[in-house]
């Protein structure tokens, strides 16, 4: 199995070969992280473009992280989401990093489909890091990498995603590629966070987070953007974190050796009590070291790595 | 000018005629119709194997002028509709500034006077500024010739505004043409709201916002006795409500456009923004119940919600994209081919849906062909087959989501008021 897409979009798209050969690469580059010299020459020469239209650390800083470790040349745009940023800006700025002759460009962006946009209309690879609620390939890629390195498999596996479904890109890529490698995927949340439908994408749904993660083995908890409240989906945070919120209590009715897992940033004490974050169930930390070699290898297969040689790392 | 069209097959729904014969027009009359008519002065139209009609009426057209005239006008406008087969348009009155006053509908009637290729009807909005609030002088709409009101590209909010606007209306005869929204339930969506739009990640607008609004608007018509007509009807719960209403006796008529009986919400999966419009496409199910209210005579007329967008204003990320697409030029190949040839209306009947429909609705001095009507005729061959090339569209824009298609139908003559405006297929100008 070789890679031979120029894009990263999303993982509606991608055959359960793809994401397996993609796990595997992902995999064999995470070992370069723990040498001491942690840089290796693949993507040598090769320029990256991190654009980023909204607010983002982590995933931007492990892209750029991913870009040095393989040795390419790496830079960041960042503009806030504003009304300026619309189309023929979008259009205009790739088009001057075409100019530019880049690679690559990472992109973030609120509106759904933003990347797909770009993507068919430069001749650079682009990676979605993210677009609006639709999804976030890279997230969806590191979670399985995770629970496939904590569970030895994904097949058959019992996943809850709990929290805010309607507006999470997370939610959808995980769904995508969980049910794809044949795993039993739940989603829990208030009603009005459940979007339409949603249940014909093979996954059931629970308003009770009792029911939903008594039978679970990782139950990823979704971060609950405050503003929702405002917005009426929920009373407030303090029923959404009694109802919804993970804590030690509601961790007791989980299986003993259950997994926890968070995209991050966490609302501690909101979506998650602290003490659970830490605590010896969570893998949220390995999920963040996951990311990064998830992300050295949609750079390097993206890049064509994959074709050009078997082995240059 | 006299022109005689030879050997056509006359289809005029609105006496039932069918029949293979000759059509002599006369200034701007249709003075003769009959077998073998000879004219050697005349005009020769050779209409052979095609369709003679009456002219097609779009009730239901954004011209953009004043205000956008860069992304229509009412010569350009008029233009695409003859390439169409239209011989009349009807503007919404949501220009800018908005036809809310008498100045503005007399500047439409000077325009299309000067440079429309078409007779133009306008509209006047039912509020000031479409705010929703202060009911417009609709007598005096009615004076400078308007047919209609509406608040078209959103909704009349305030029932009760509703109510007096159509209380008012009645006294003139005007229907109102009511754009069914719920805006409270469709605010800040782009798409139907369903499983695409769940995949998507793109908010959605569920049918239930336009349900609603058609069952408010009937129970308004009920308590008043007035006139309203139901814009672009998109989903099956529209055509129920309407369905039931027309059974009871309300003055309910409605309209679709090509747009929702040919697609469905799938073809915003590529993020596409020239398939987005309000109201949005939505699912098959919908499809099936609106051919079924066409069919039925639940849905009096189609009209195509031409709505002009320039490249720059759709070539963005689809949730900032604007509503509406361009129709004129592809609505007949699409009732052509999606309502004649799929067997969901017969000719007679599609014709219907385009001439004598609207022109009841509006009140309109045309949708028959008979001797002593105007001459307004639209001659079409059903079986021209084309690909939509959308570069070739004579309207300004180019937001169409049928570029590419395979389809069938295409005007070939068009004559307005007596004159000849498109002649094999080619504007006479």
């Amino acid at each position: 199995m070789r890679w031979n897409r120029k894009d990263l979009l999303g993982i509606e798209d991608l055959s359960v070969e793809e994401i397996n050969h993609f796990l595997d690469t992902a995999f064999s580059f995470r070992e370069i992280s723990t040498r001491p010299i942690k840089k290796v020459p693949a993507l040598r020469g090769k320029t990256i473009v991190n654009l980023f239209f909204e607010p983002s650390t982590r995933t931007r800083t492990s892209f750029e992280l991913a870009g040095k470790r393989l040795s390419a040349d790496i830079l960041n745009i960042t503009t806030a989401a504003s009304s300026l940023v619309k189309g023929e800006t979008l259009i205009d700025t790739a088009a001057n990093l075409e100019a530019m002759k880049i690679d690559m460009m990472i992109m973030r962006h609120s509106a759904s489909g933003a990347p797909h946009f770009l993507a068919s209309r430069v001749k650079a690879s682009v990676i979605n890091a993210g677009d609006g609620s639709h999804e976030h390939p890279t997230q969806a890629l590191l979670d399985m990498l995770t629970i496939k390195d904590k569970l030895g498999k994904i097949e058959g596996v019992n996943v809850v995603i709990v929290g805010d479904i309607l507006h999470s890109r997370v939610a959808r890529s995980n769904i995508w590629g969980l049910t794809k490698l044949g795993a039993n995927v739940s989603v829990c949340a208030p009603r009005t966070l459940i979007p339409r439908f949603i249940e014909k994408l093979g996954v059931k749904v629970y308003c009770n987070v009792y029911e939903a993660v008594r039978d679970a083995d990782v139950v990823y908890i979704l971060r609950i953007q405050l503003e929702r409240q405002k917005s009426n989906y929920f009373p407030s945070i303090r029923e959404y974190a009694r109802l919804f919120g993970i804590d030690r209590e509601k961790l007791r009715h989980l299986k003993k050796n259950a997994v926890i897992m968070h995209p991050g940033p966490i609302n501690r004490d909101v979506e998650l009590s602290g003490d659970v974050a830490d605590g010896e169930n969570s893998v949220i930390l390995e999920q963040v070291t996951n990311g990064l070699a998830v992300r050295m290898a949609a750079l390097y297969l993206c890049s064509g790595g994959d074709i050009e040689s078997e082995d240059t790392y | 000018m006299k022109i005689l069209i030879k050997g056509g097959r006359i289809i005029d729904p609105a006496s039932g005629t069918d029949a293979v014969m000759d059509v002599l027009v006369e200034r701007s009359g249709v003075t003769k119709m009959g077998k073998n008519i000879s004219s050697p002065s005349a005009k020769r139209l050779d209409a052979d194997g095609l369709i003679v009609s009456p002219g097609f009426i779009d009730m239901h057209t954004h011209l953009r002028e004043p205000g956008r005239e860069d992304e229509e006008t009412i010569e350009s406008g008029s233009r695409s509709g003859i390439a169409g087969g239209f011989t009349a348009l009807v503007p919404m009155a949501n220009t800018d500034p908005v036809a809310d006053n008498v100045e503005v509908i007399n500047f439409l009637n000077a325009q299309a006077e000067k440079h429309a290729w078409t007779h133009i009807y306008p509209v006047g909005s039912v509020t000031r500024g479409l705010e929703g609030k202060a009911i417009t002088e609709i007598g005096e709409f009615k004076e400078a010739g308007a047919v209609a009101i509406s608040d078209d590209g959103r909704p009349v909010v305030n029932s009760k505004v509703f109510t007096l606007a159509l209380d008012y209306a009645s006294m003139f005869g005007l229907p109102i043409i009511s754009h069914c929204e719920d805006v409270f339930l469709t605010e800040g969506g782009c798409m139907n709201e369903g499983l695409n739009s769940t995949i998507l990640g793109l908010p959605g607008m569920p049918s239930a916002a336009e349900e609603i609004m058609v069952a408010r608007d009937i129970a308004i018509a009920r308590l008043t006795g007035g006139k309203v007509h139901i814009a672009h009807v998109s989903c099956a719960r529209s055509v129920e409500l309407v369905r039931a209403a027309k059974r009871d006796g309300v003055h309910v008529t409605a309209e679709t456009a090509p747009h929702y009986f040919s697609l469905t919400d799938d073809a915003v999966k590529t993020y596409d923004t020239n398939a987005k419009m309000n109201p949005p496409l939505r699912t098959a199910e919908d499809v099936t119940a609106i051919k079924e209210g066409l069919r039925d005579g639940t849905i009096d007329s189609i009209a195509t919600d031409h709505a002009p967008h320039t490249q720059v204003e759709k070539k963005v990320a689809f949730i900032e994209a604007p509503f509406g697409i361009v129709g004129l030029e592809t609505c007949l190949p699409l009732v052509i081919t999606r309502l004649v040839n799929d067997g969901v209306l017969t000719l007679s009947q599609a014709v219907a849906k385009l001439t004598v429909g609207p022109a009841r609705i509006l009140n309109l001095p045309m949708g028959k062909l008979e001797v002593g009507a105007r001459a307004d005729i639209t001659v079409f061959d059903p079986a021209y087959e084309f690909t939509v090339d959308t570069s070739t569209f004579q309207c300004k824009c180019r937001n169409s989501p049928f570029n590419g298609w395979r389809l069938k139908g295409g005007a070939v003559h068009v004559i307005v008021d007596g004159q000849l405006r498109l002649h094999d297929r080619r504007l006479v100008g």
